[in-house]
């Protein structure tokens, strides 16, 4: 057994776990935190996309013991309190989701892919990979949300409330 | 490339204040919080996982089974073989006078038999005290098999197919004059071969249950689309009584079928629990989802179309060949569409089965008519080319106003009507008619169009609603949610019957202690409940009067049904505003806490009247009426003139799908079909080993579903027409989406290459 010790949505824990346990079973099983989903378990879908120090990583493919000392945001700890996420409302106005079983992974990852494009990240679409200031188009979310797949197709909702937010954000 | 943004058609002002209007789904903070609950997050105190073992071999016995080291791995519980698992009774047999028997995916009592009948069929169930120890053991159980001869390869067997068997609710073949006769004769023709592969739904939430034992009595956490026909299996495969086995299913990961039946892994996670007195929970792997789930059947097909120089249809064929597990599989209605959509003078469809030693196939959003429009409706598009017609046009002259094989009444049919609207929005008219003549850059640009068709159904449905003295509603029915909004559009209903605001109106929904639900099938679920509800409004809308119009000091004293209505969270006199009073206002002064008012029991009795009244209103409209729901796709594709690469950059979809009862979670619906169609058009294939029927591409990495990259702007609007004999007018969405998607897929390729694509997917290296 391997002792772990990460802040997780801002609480600090501690677990004893078996090493193979993965950061997403970790999250599910041993803290009951069971807004991140698990789609596939081997890194195809995205459902189970977390932040870790505020970037998106696919928890299924982590093990729980590399990420000690770690900071882990979940869909439980991205609110203010009652205040939910621009996101979460964004996602419930656009109709972003229909069953609801990748939107944990969709709108934790949005979180992670809108600060990468705010720190100059480039994607397979973008022109130039030295350009700054890319604006954020609709085909820049589209490859850049590629990792989380939604079964139901609720792809034009979820780029709907990405390119909300985002707009929200540009004009602060 | 521009992009189109996406608007939906407002549903037009109804008398309702809240039908058609595009309210936010209900669980919406649920779900994108996190705390909507799926079937493996249920917390047990003490509970234990269960990881699956699954046959190597495709056909045989299994002649030995060593334990051990699985035994030996810490915190292992049980290894459970058909050496020492307890009996289950066998899945029954399957009769159309009792559809739960329809419920078991396979006939194989698993773990009661020595016997393999498919490439991954589970033989062994590992239960541990982790999920690691659980799936650690599972890959050390030793399993040695003697093995027989199977016969796996659907394209090598087409030869040994044989006719589809009719039944109440399918036929398997049908025809109208001498159609191959009249194909003969016909000044233009074509006649075509169409493949397409298996596929699988590949819902985000991997089939998963939670089980616990008290005693006799059972509680099932498990994603199903069909509460009722899973509690009813359990107990009949583990003996006890149905009472007792209560299915908690409030939110389902999304299942198009894959969860409709009974699979190994809910049955198995049961006897686990069963097996170690303990709460169990089992997640199929991704790969096991494959490998004991059904998906779709592949299918090869026939369609021949003669015409006169005119466009008018002489001659229509549609033949299929599809398969069948061995143990158990849904025949696929691939022709079904194609005695529907033409009107043709000679008319022949004809379905054949193969029989393989391969796990069952199940039903796939819109089986049958998702690929059997593909290969109807490209045909089609083959045929305008060789007349040298518009598309649109062939099919306009070819509109029945008569269902075509039999001359039965069409309640309801807008066909016409949805490809005038779609062609505007989509920009028809600006489309050149020469394949390849369309260019942007180095893109190839094309423009394909389709039909969407498919059949509506209305099931039965118990439901109570309850009006309680502060004015709330509640609605309780033991339906489903997969994603569709089911909950969202009941109470919309609810509110526009009993005129109260929708905000006042809770739903109960998935459960089994609620009143039975429908299955969530044949894109019926919100039809079904709705008649019952709309039953069950005016009930409790006549026993509210009727405590009402008793009493001495209630405005509404005398008056009688007719002249009131539901308005304003109370009843009014039609007509007289401020003449009646509300419904706390009866309910108080009767000193009542509610009232309430049932449609449909849950009793021994009335289960069966329920059926019988369902399938003598199945079998009195289906004599009677075709009802559908149709539409046409517009697709555009940008195909890269080196690579063959297709890219959809533009879609519209017009539908004539009755009453919207959501603006926002229908446009939702139909959209999701799409998005599935596209995947079917242009990327999703499960790959199976000819020599042995074992899948190879078991996983999201392997099986290609559209992502977002994929997909464009779709622009869906729909007529808002009712259907005259349906519940509200609504007809069913959740599958006329994926209709027709493929072919406008594949068209629009056409146009764009000069190239025809008959076997799906359309992979770029069948474009080189």
């Amino acid at each position: 057994m391997a002792e772990v010790r990460m802040r997780v949505n801002g609480t600090a824990r501690s677990l004893d776990l078996d090493p193979r346990v993965s950061l997403l079973d970790a999250l599910r099983e041993h803290l009951g935190l069971t807004g991140t989903k698990k789609g596939c378990d081997q890194g195809a879908c995205g459902a189970c996309t977390v932040l870790a120090d505020g970037e998106r990583v696919n928890s299924c493919l982590a093990l729980a013991v590399q990420y000690s000392g770690r900071e882990i945001t979940t869909i439980e700890g991205i609110s203010a309190g009652d205040r939910p996420h621009p996101l979460q409302t964004a996602f419930v106005g656009h109709d972003g989701f229909q069953c609801g079983y990748c939107t944990s992974g969709q709108i934790c990852s949005a979180i992670g892919m809108l600060a990468e494009h705010r720190a100059g990240a480039p994607s397979a679409v973008t022109g130039h990979l030295a350009a700054t200031g890319v604006p954020l188009s609709d085909a820049e979310i589209r490859e850049r949300m590629s990792g989380n797949l939604c079964r139901c197709g609720a792809y034009n909702g979820i780029v709907g409330a990405i390119q909300e937010v985002a707009a929200t954000e540009a004009a602060r | 490339m521009t992009e189109t943004p996406v608007r939906d058609r407002p549903a037009r002002e109804r008398t309702g204040r809240s039908v058609g209007r595009p309210i936010d789904r209900v669980d919406g903070p649920a779900k994108t919080t996190g705390t909507a609950r799926f079937s493996a997050e249920y917390p047990y105190p003490d509970i234990a996982y269960a990881a699956l073992v699954h046959a190597t071999i495709t056909r045989g016995r299994i002649t030995g089974i060593g334990a051990e080291e699985a035994l030996a791995v810490p915190g292992v519980l049980a290894v459970i073989t058909h050496t020492n698992a307890p009996p289950m009774k066998p899945p029954p047999p399957v009769s159309v006078l009792n559809l739960s028997s329809l419920a078991s995916g396979s006939k194989v009592n698993y773990l009661n038999t020595d016997e393999v009948h498919w490439s991954g069929q589970p033989v062994a169930v590992v239960v541990a005290e982790t999920q690691e120890a659980a799936a650690q053991a599972a890959g050390l159980v030793r399993v040695t098999y003697q093995e027989s001869p199977a016969t796996v390869d659907f394209a090598g067997e087409q030869g040994n197919a044989t006719p589809q068997k009719s039944n109440p609710l399918q036929q398997g073949e049908g025809h109208k004059g001498d159609a191959e006769a009249a194909l003969a004769a016909a000044p233009v023709s074509v006649d075509l071969r169409y493949t397409t592969p298996p596929h699988h739904h590949n819902a985000m939430e991997p089939h998963a249950t939670t089980a616990a034992w008290d005693g006799d009595r059972l509680t099932v956490h498990d994603g199903t689309q069909n509460i009722g026909w899973l509690r009813t299996a359990l107990a009949q495969r583990f003996g006890v009584p149905a009472e007792g086995v209560r299915v908690i299913a409030p939110f389902v990961g999304g299942a198009f079928g894959g969860k409709t039946m009974v699979w190994a892994g809910t049955v198995l996670t049961v006897l686990a629990a069963r097996v170690t007195g303990r709460a169990v929970r089992m997640t199929l792997t991704r790969e096991g989802v494959y490998r004991t789930v059904g998906g779709r059947t592949p299918s090869a097909q026939r369609v021949a179309l003669g015409a006169g120089a005119d466009g008018r249809l002489t001659a229509l064929i549609h033949t299929s060949v599809t398969q069948v597990g061995r143990v158990g599989g849904s025949p696929e209605q691939v022709t079904s569409q194609s005695r529907h959509l033409y009107d043709a003078a000679a008319i022949l469809v004809q379905q054949r089965i193969v029989e393989l030693d391969m796990l069952s196939n199940t039903v796939m959003r819109a089986p049958g008519e998702s690929i059997g429009t593909f290969a109807l409706e490209a045909a089609v598009d083959e045929l305008a080319c060789e007349l040298g017609m518009d598309p649109i046009e062939l099919r306009m002259r070819n509109e029945p106003e008569r269902n075509p094989i039999d001359g039965k009444r069409f309640s309801h049919r807008m066909l016409r009507e949805a490809y005038a609207l779609g062609a505007e929005r989509f920009g028809w008219a600006d489309r050149t008619a020469p394949p390849g003549s369309m260019r942007d850059g180095r893109w190839l640009v094309g423009m394909g169009v389709a039909s969407a068709y498919h059949p509506s159904w209305e099931m039965a449905a118990n439901v109570t609603v309850r009006m309680s003295a502060d004015g709330t509603v509640l609605v309780r029915c033991g339906f489903h949610e997969m994603g569709m909004g089911g909950a969202t559009a009941q109470g919309q209903i609810a509110a526009d019957a009993l005129g109260v605001p929708f905000e006042a109106v809770r739903v109960e929904y998935g459960d089994s202690d609620l009143p039975t639900g429908p299955g969530a099938g044949g894109s019926a679920q919100t039809a079904s409940v709705a008649a019952s509800l709309t039953k069950a409004c005016e009930k409790l809308r006549r026993s509210l009067l009727a405590l009402a119009r008793r009493s001495a000091g209630s405005p509404l004293r005398g008056a009688r049904p007719g002249e009131v209505e539901a308005r304003d969270g109370g009843l009014h006199r039609a007509g007289h505003p401020g003449s009646g009073e509300s419904y706390a206002a009866i309910l108080t002064r009767a000193g009542r806490p509610f009232a309430e008012a049932a449609v449909g029991s849950d009793t021994r009795a009335g289960t069966v009247a329920g059926q019988v009244r369902f399938m003598s209103k199945f079998l009195m409209d289906r004599r009677r009426w075709m009802k559908a729901a149709c539409g046409a796709q517009f697709c555009e594709v940008r195909v890269d003139q080196d690579t063959g690469e297709v890219r959809v950059s533009r879609w519209v979809g017009a539908f004539d799908v009755g009453r919207v009862i959501n603006a926002k979670t229908a446009a939702s619906q139909l959209r999701g079909g799409i998005v599935m169609g596209i995947g079917m058009a242009l990327s999703e294939e499960t790959l199976v080993d000819p020599r042995n029927g074992r899948i190879m591409n078991p996983s999201l990495a392997e099986y290609h579903v559209p992502v977002h990259a994929d997909i464009p702007p779709i622009d869906v609007c729909y007529l808002d027409e009712p259907d005259p004999t349906m519940p509200l007018g609504l007809v069913g969405i959740g599958e006329v989406g994926i209709t027709g998607a493929a072919a406008a897929v594949a068209n629009a390729v056409h146009h764009a290459t000069g190239r025809r694509v008959r076997d799906l997917p359309i992979t770029l290296d069948k474009l080189l």
